[in-house]
């Protein structure tokens, strides 16, 4: 590894480099770790005592999350995560005010960060809000309120379907609509196609902002050990240098290629982006539906899908000059529509607050990277005609399409 | 500048205040030397209770004053504490009558020892709850006596706060739990008469009261009529709840301290025994409490202060603090449920069976 690095140096530098990585070097660079080592020990022996008494015994302050409860025939599931300081033991489960057999599995001693799934055999009611309590054996009392009991949907054939069906509403279908602009925007001469990739840069603008407001949304439910702010910042900026390190091989103008290859590769990169910020929609709209918070869905389909048409429009954008094969747009179209579908199903089935969160900031990032992509494009030496008055002009148009289009949404 | 200088004499005469209290706490601390000899000491109530009522009990509760009466220790001729019950079962059917001796004018003399202690106890399976309790259980000893009777209560105070005892009955005004504020560490010989026969309890009244009664410092207390009732099966029921995450709500409903207990235990009767209840509603938080017997109907009487019943029924109701004697006897065999008549109490707890065989 740090040959590899240091190959492009002198032979002085690299014996330099070599020198520095002695086995002298490996213990002192392994001293610290080993002295943590020790710290953490004496401290996992010796416990509080080497800081004096805590003034409230750490169980007291025990957090227990319900990350999600799931309604069966004569049954009701809770998914419960420790999220304190302190392991703690369920002892006692309430459902509407009243004591209630169950049964927890794998035990009712959960550890810090330990995951447990309480089984309570409850006659509820369809539509019915349904309030659980876990009583821990120090007496906390950890509450989930489900406003409308609903039977959690079963990964089965047929709401497999279902949820495929759902995101081919709101994923696929607008995505491929949108491509149908492609041959009317080969007819665009220069100032028509910058202005058009600059409504497109303001639609992914919009897009990223959108999806990192859902994500710090959704951060603020995250059990507080995981950290939902960072997921946040790891999502987001991982995503967007993996992409750009990607772009920098495929769209950048060092890579070689010619300039139909390079946006052939920057429609792809836009479809990648927007494909995993359609999963992270997915995953939103699948946990959704699946605890009945999209029982009008009829109407928040039709806005999804004005809303994505839009994408499609952005993804052909930087190929309309050249021209793409149909198979090169197909295969835009799935790669940008297609990860609803599998976020509809990740959501409906397994909902995690964490790992939506992580996927949406992820889908942030992508997004990002790809407006950076589109900034660098035409002129090849800077971001400087978006600040031409008409391509700017098109950013805004970009962001107000989404704008309006989303006020559909938020019905 | 002016507002400066208004300032400046406020924060003088705060602190002249402060000083006065602390004035108070030192002559307090000195009438606790003179105490520690155990002898009753008849000093004149501190600084502060020469203030208002209400006033005056926040600042006992603190400790301002020395009271009269108040000892350090618990005075050596105490009797040892009997009470050995766990289980609300064992609490069902345990009395404690005290150390009961003859005195020179004829009368019997009962005295206890209640020593009030943090516990843990547990408060529905699996679940415990930080008590402070009346020698280790919540409820703590069912006292007994009978009308006429002389009781001390020699009261010690194990706890890291201060309480009393406050019974219920006639007694004089400074036996009554109110004033006397017993502190960690001190003790209080509380001395009356018994009277009247009725069925009564004692819970601690050091403010804030709904607090140390709401952590478990209360019993009840059955003071028998001179001719003694017609024999019986006797059963205690305490009903209470515990607020275990402390937010002003009981998380569990009990008779005497464990939820759903005699579901799990039922309580054995026998066809055709008599069965005589004594039910004290200790409950906070909730304005009231009910009894309602299942298969059955039984004779109600109200605090149990007359000998003739107040009527037939099958369910009372029962304000914080109130009681009654039911007495039924059952015709058939089975397990028969008894729960309070709200829904919401019975299930978080407060519900059994009596598994009545022949």
């Amino acid at each position: 590894m740090a040959e590899a690095q240091t190959g492009g140096r002198s032979t002085i530098g690299r014996e330099a480099a070599l020198r520095g990585f002695g086995p002298g070097a490996m213990a002192l660079a392994a001293l610290p770790l080993v002295l943590l080592a020790a710290m953490v020990y004496v401290f996992a022996i010796w416990g509080s005592a080497l800081v004096g008494p805590a003034p409230v015994p750490p169980d007291a302050l025990g957090k227990l999350d319900i990350e999600r409860v799931t309604f069966r025939p004569g049954e009701i599931g809770v998914q419960v995560v420790n999220s304190g300081p302190a392991e703690l033991t369920v002892a006692q489960v309430l459902v509407n005010e009243a004591i209630w057999s169950f049964a927890i599995d794998p035990q009712p001693t959960i550890p810090r960060l330990g995951r447990a799934t309480v089984s309570i055999p409850y006659p509820w009611l369809e539509g019915e809000p349904h309030a659980i309590r876990l009583i821990t054996s120090n007496g906390l009392v950890f509450k989930k309120d489900v406003a409308i009991a609903a039977p959690t949907p079963e990964p089965e054939p047929l709401f497999f379907l279902v949820f495929a069906l759902l995101g081919l509403y709101v994923g696929v279908v607008p995505v491929y609509l949108g491509l149908l602009w492609f041959p009317v925007m080969r007819r665009f001469g220069r100032g028509a196609m910058d202005f058009a990739l600059a409504l497109t840069a303001g639609l992914l603008v919009f897009l990223g902002l959108d999806a990192v407001h859902e994500a710090l949304d959704l951060a603020g439910r995250v059990p507080g050990p995981f950290q939902g702010f960072g997921l946040v910042g790891i999502g987001l900026i991982g995503a967007f240098l993996a992409l750009v390190a990607v772009g920098r091989r495929t769209v950048g103008a060092q890579s070689g290629r010619s300039e139909a290859q390079r946006r052939l590769a920057l429609a792809y990169l836009i479809a990648a982006g927007i494909g995993l910020h359609n999963l992270g929609e997915g995953l939103a709209i699948g946990a959704a539906y699946a605890i009945g918070e999209l029982a009008l869905g009829a109407f928040l389909v039709i806005g999804f899908t004005i809303h994505n048409t839009t994408e499609g429009f952005g993804i052909v954008a930087p190929v309309a000059r050249h021209g793409a094969a149909l198979r090169h747009l197909a295969a835009l179209g799935l790669l940008a529509g297609g990860p609803t579908i599998l976020g509809t199903w990740l959501g409906g089935f397994t909902y995690s607050d964490i790992w939506a969160t992580l996927f949406l900031a992820v889908g942030a990032g992508a997004i990002f990277q790809v407006v950076f992509e589109i900034a660098r494009l035409p002129g090849r030496e800077g971001p400087g005609w978006l600040a031409m008055p008409a391509n700017f002009a098109g950013l805004l148009a970009g962001m107000l399409i989404m704008y309006v289009t989303g006020l559909l949404v938020a019905a | 500048m002016a507002s400066g200088e208004a300032l400046k004499s406020l924060l003088t005469r705060a602190l002249s205040r402060r000083t006065l209290l602390r004035g108070g706490l030192g002559l307090g601390a000195l009438g606790s030397l003179a105490a520690a000899g155990c002898t009753p000491l008849r000093a004149a109530g501190g600084v502060v209770a020469a203030q208002d009522g209400a006033h005056a009990l926040h600042a006992m509760a603190q400790g301002y004053t020395q009271t009269a009466g108040i000892l350090m220790g618990l005075p050596p001729e105490a009797p040892e504490p009997t009470w050995d019950a766990t289980t609300p079962m064992d609490i069902l059917t345990a009395y404690d009558y005290g150390r009961e001796t003859k005195l020179p004018n004829g009368k019997t003399l009962r005295e206890y020892t209640l020593i009030a202690e943090e516990t843990e106890v547990e408060v529905a399976k699996g679940v415990t709850y930080p008590a402070w309790t009346y020698n280790g259980t919540v409820p703590g000893p069912t006292l007994r006596c009978a009308e006429g009777d002389r009781l001390k209560v020699y009261f010690h105070n194990k706890s890291r706060h201060p309480h009393t005892i406050h019974f219920h009955g006639i007694h004089p005004a400074n036996m009554d739990g109110v004033f006397e504020q017993v502190p960690p560490g001190g003790s209080y010989v509380y001395e009356f008469e018994a009277e009247p026969f009725g069925v009564f309890l004692y819970h601690c009244h050091t403010m804030p009261v709904k607090k140390h009664v709401e952590k478990g410092l209360y019993g009840a207390f059955i003071v028998d009529p001179p001719t003694p009732r017609p024999p019986a099966k006797e059963l205690v029921m305490v009903m209470n709840g515990f607020d275990t995450d402390v937010d002003g709500e009981n998380e569990f409903y009990t008779v005497n301290g464990i939820a759903n207990y005699f579901v799990d235990h039922p309580i054995p009767l026998k066809i055709g025994e008599p069965v005589r209840l004594y039910l004290v509603n200790v409950l906070e938080f909730d304005l009231i409490n009910s009894f309602h017997l299942h298969g059955n109907v039984f004779k109600l009487y109200r605090t149990g202060t007359s000998l003739s019943s107040y009527e037939v029924t099958d369910t009372v109701m029962l304000c914080q603090g109130e009681r009654c004697i039911l007495e039924f006897t059952y015709k058939l065999p089975g397990k028969y449920m008894f729960h309070a008549h709200q829904s919401e109490f019975s299930e978080l707890g407060w519900m059994g069976f009596f598994d009545v065989k022949a």
